[in-house]
């Protein structure tokens, strides 16, 4: 008689806790869980804006049969790796200057954020204009300097097109990637410093055999995390280049979604969503084990 | 031990305006280019001086793109009616998960995570499907609506962490006078998270900022609900592309932000960058 009220209010503040959250839930459920159960479902249909008929592994059979599709992979993935690549180590350099003991840190931490914050749609506007064959700032110093001898459309050619998306890409990322390996670096103990001061190491020692072990964690995470992010990038090679020239900057994200609303071919747009969506879970499941991971090694220490 | 030398602190300096320079360049050219004339633009190879800057272009982009106020109206309704949304479903979820301990409460939390991994494009399809089948194509509705869904998860991490600084024994003592669960997050919570939510809410409204393009050339072709990151198209036009006001109106659709991110940012980058420093 005694423990009934307890169980009761203990029972009543579980429901409460699950009410709290089940409009949150409910929403994402409409929003992300049912289109994603969809798209599965739709993967198997012909869908399109006329109707839509069962039509089984066709549309998974076809993309994976076509060279097109393959190379559409293999790039993406090129893509990817250099994009990361590149976010990583100029993230890490970013850091590492914004780390260092300098007047006008602060400020110099403020500076690198406006591509984070800003829409991507509208940086892009502005690096359209950079990138202009005739008129650009970068085609412009190309020709003065001698690098160049005529005007370059950078987004008109295959190799500079991808290139020249890449370079986007990482500017809009590292400023993230930057702030946290930042965060990070700050949150490493000082005493470690301090000692190692004392037995003589150099900056350079310093930073190589502190820092950079402190802060692998993060890095693997941000690796990861920001392979995410550019697996999933899409305003960024639309409004620079649709995808093109001939294709050279098409990636799985722009191939979907031209397939889904270019040609309102659903069923063949879902087909490749799927391929998207269980290469972004292979990242998730790698990401979210390796998290516990770390945030059990960091609860043993 | 922090001490550096003149070489190295030349080296540091030189070093960070190379970083920056990579950051700031479109920024500062974008900013120049709306200065100048347009057959001053046009001239090839790039002219770095110019004799002839002026404002000009912020007066004249209103009559090139007469629904130029339009959109920016837009954009900052669209998201404003996203940040409040979002808001709404994320205030009692994030007080739950600071809050109680309940069955599933970890995994949920990672499973919010795993949210962040799907963005519109991924989903574009059913969405489109359903918001037709709805009629909400071509209304502010399509715009609103499946952006809420993507800013919920991390608003619930950052509003969760602003929660769980408040001390718990504010509650506990009011709970002992007799108030309700509801009536201790209206009275003591809500007032005392005021911070954390005004950070919230500017998190939810830069991402829904960001977010507009996507879902306005997707499911959007009515003019009068363009958004402006769409709507700046128009300044391309057949024959020329009126850069110089393109640029000036970019601007005028980000200083806003950045002026207010840059008052907010210690707060923001804190709260999303706490899993970063856990040790």
């Amino acid at each position: 008689m005694i423990t009934k009220p307890k169980l009761q209010a203990y029972n009543s503040s579980t429901f409460l806790a699950y009410a709290l959250i089940a409009p949150a839930a409910i929403y994402i459920l409409c929003i992300v869980a049912w289109p994603l159960f969809e798209t599965i479902r739709l993967s198997f249909t012909n869908s399109s804006l006329a109707g839509e008929d069962y039509v089984g592994t066709k549309n998974f059979a076809k993309m994976l049969a076509s060279t097109k599709f393959n190379k559409i992979i293999i790039r993406t993935f090129v893509w990817m790796f250099f994009s990361v690549l590149l976010k990583l180590i100029i993230g890490l350099i970013g850091a590492a200057l914004l780390n260092s003991h300098l007047r006008g840190r602060a400020a110099f931490r403020v500076l690198v954020m406006p591509p984070w914050i800003i829409p991507i749609a509208i940086g892009m506007l502005g690096w359209l204009w950079l990138y202009n064959g005739y008129f650009g700032i970068i085609a412009g110093i190309g020709m003065r300097t001698g690098i160049l001898d005529g005007p370059f459309g950078f987004l008109a050619y295959k190799q500079s097109a991808f290139i020249s998306t890449i370079i986007s890409d990482v500017w809009v990322g590292t400023p993230m990637v930057t702030l946290f390996f930042l965060a990070a670096m700050q949150g490493v103990p000082k005493d470690l410093y301090e000692a190692a001061y004392c037995d003589g190491a150099s900056k350079w020692a310093r930073f190589y055999s502190i820092t950079l072990p402190q802060i692998t964690p993060v890095i693997i995470t941000m690796a990861l995390l920001s392979a995410i992010f550019t697996f999933n990038s899409f305003e960024i090679i639309w409004i620079l280049t649709e995808g093109g020239p001939r294709g050279a900057t098409t990636t799985l994200i722009i191939d979907t979604y031209k397939q889904a609303l270019g040609n309102y071919k659903f069923g063949r747009g879902a087909a490749r969503a799927v391929v998207v969506v269980i290469l972004l879970t292979l990242f998730a499941v790698f990401y979210l084990s390796l998290l516990s991971q770390i945030n059990r090694k960091v609860a043993n220490e | 031990m922090n001490k550096y030398t003149l070489f190295q602190k030349i080296l540091l300096y030189l070093s960070i305006a190379v970083f920056l320079t990579f950051i700031l360049l479109p920024f500062v050219e974008m900013f120049y280019a709306s200065l100048r004339p347009l057959k001053h633009l046009f001239r090839s190879p790039y002219q770095f001086y110019s004799n002839d800057l002026s404002f000009w272009a912020y007066s004249e982009m209103w009559n090139t793109v007469p629904r130029l106020g339009r959109y920016i109206f837009n954009s900052f309704f669209l998201a404003s009616c996203v940040a409040i949304l979002t808001l709404l479903f994320v205030i009692p979820a994030a007080y739950s998960f600071a809050r109680f301990n309940f069955p599933f409460k970890n995994g949920t939390l990672y499973l919010l995570l795993a949210v962040n991994m799907f963005t519109g494009p991924v989903l574009i399809i059913p969405l489109y499907k359903m918001l037709r089948a709805l009629s909400l194509l071509n209304t502010y509705y399509a715009m609103i609506v499946p952006g809420v869904a993507f800013l919920i998860p991390t608003s619930i991490w950052l509003l969760k962490s602003y929660f769980q600084k408040i001390p718990i024994e504010l509650e506990e003592a009011a709970f002992v006078d007799g108030a309700s669960r509801l009536q201790i997050l209206r009275h003591i919570i809500a007032p005392l998270s005021t911070p954390g939510l005004a950070v919230v809410g500017i998190y939810a409204f830069i991402g829904a900022y960001a977010q507009q393009f996507l879902y306005a050339i997707s499911f959007n072709q009515k003019k009068e609900f363009m958004p402006l990151p769409a709507g700046l198209y128009e300044f391309i036009g057949y024959q020329t592309v009126k850069w110089n006001e393109m640029m000036a109106a970019s601007l005028v659709g980000i200083v806003p932000v950045l002026i207010v991110f840059i008052f907010l940012q210690k707060y923001i980058v804190e709260g999303l960058t706490v899993g970063a420093v856990k040790n």
